[in-house]
């Protein structure tokens, strides 16, 4: 069972409407690495990797929600009084024709997400190295987006979303040592 | 929630969102380290505090949580402060 929580985990501010930095920012909505990817990809994987690891998944798979909803709010506060003419020039008039001004699960390029961006081997060395990969992806996505971006006010956001894959990674790292001596202390008969 | 919203209750909801990140932080760290005693003792410290937070938080400004994790006021008040997004 899940809660939801009436607050954002960390505050997002915009200075202004810009849809241009929207576009951009929509790869960590429904791109491949995107928070909508981590977050599927770890609460998948937890089922069947070792218990010593179950909590972690379940956990940073948690949180991964919690900047969905921080990338989200901050898609809607860049697009929400755009105009047609302007989601146009900002690349976004194709976008615009199939949603309006409505958030939908895509990359920057506007191809929908797919659950091909993630994988569940069963084999938990297999999967733990696809998450660490996946956090330093995410990471270096957001350093490319952060030097696209205009709005020192959304780079603060941005730069927190930035520490949150180092972090990730970091546990990630430190759970491969655990699934490595577990696998280790195995007997076979 | 009709009232514009003050410094207070930014102020207020930076305070949480502080404390919560530092049971974030600690919750992963533990996943990993569970036989950190003096984590643990942080973790206790900080839930408590942002339990706390939180009542006067949904005193002022209306329930955080639903499915019963927060009580409601009549009537229905699920909806009283902004979502998210709106602030």
């Amino acid at each position: 069972m899940w809660y939801y929580e009436k607050k954002l985990q960390y505050p997002v501010r915009v200075r202004e409407c810009n849809p241009r930095l929207a576009k951009f920012l929509i790869e960590q909505y429904g791109g491949a690495d995107g928070e909508l990817a981590a977050a599927l990809r770890y609460l998948n994987q937890r089922y069947s990797i070792p218990d010593k690891v179950i909590g972690l998944l379940t956990d940073i798979g948690t949180e991964e929600f919690a900047h969905l909803e921080m990338i989200a709010t901050m898609v809607y506060k860049l697009t929400k009084d755009a105009t047609p003419e302007q989601m146009k020039e900002a690349g976004l008039g194709a976008h615009y024709v199939n949603h309006d001004n409505a958030l939908f699960y895509e990359n920057a390029s506007g191809t929908p997400w797919t659950a091909s961006y993630i994988q569940a081997k069963g084999d938990p060395i297999a999967d733990i190295y696809e998450d660490i990969a996946a956090e330093e992806k995410a990471r270096a996505t957001y350093q490319w987006i952060i030097n696209m971006s205009d709005d020192p006010e959304l780079n603060d956001g941005l730069k927190y979303l930035r520490e949150r894959e180092v972090v990730h990674s970091q546990r990630f790292r430190e759970a491969a040592e655990i699934l490595k001596e577990e696998r280790g202390k195995k007997v076979f008969f | 929630m009709n009232e514009p919203l003050t410094n207070a209750y930014y102020e207020l909801l930076e305070e949480i969102q502080a404390v919560d990140f530092v049971l974030c932080e600690l919750t992963l760290y533990l996943d990993t380290h569970p036989w950190d005693n003096e984590a643990v003792q942080q973790f206790n410290h900080h839930a408590h505090q942002s339990r706390q937070l939180k009542k006067q938080y949904e005193k002022q400004y209306g329930p955080l949580f639903q499915y019963g994790m927060s009580y409601s006021g009549y009537p229905w008040n699920w909806k009283e402060a902004p979502w998210p997004w709106q602030v």
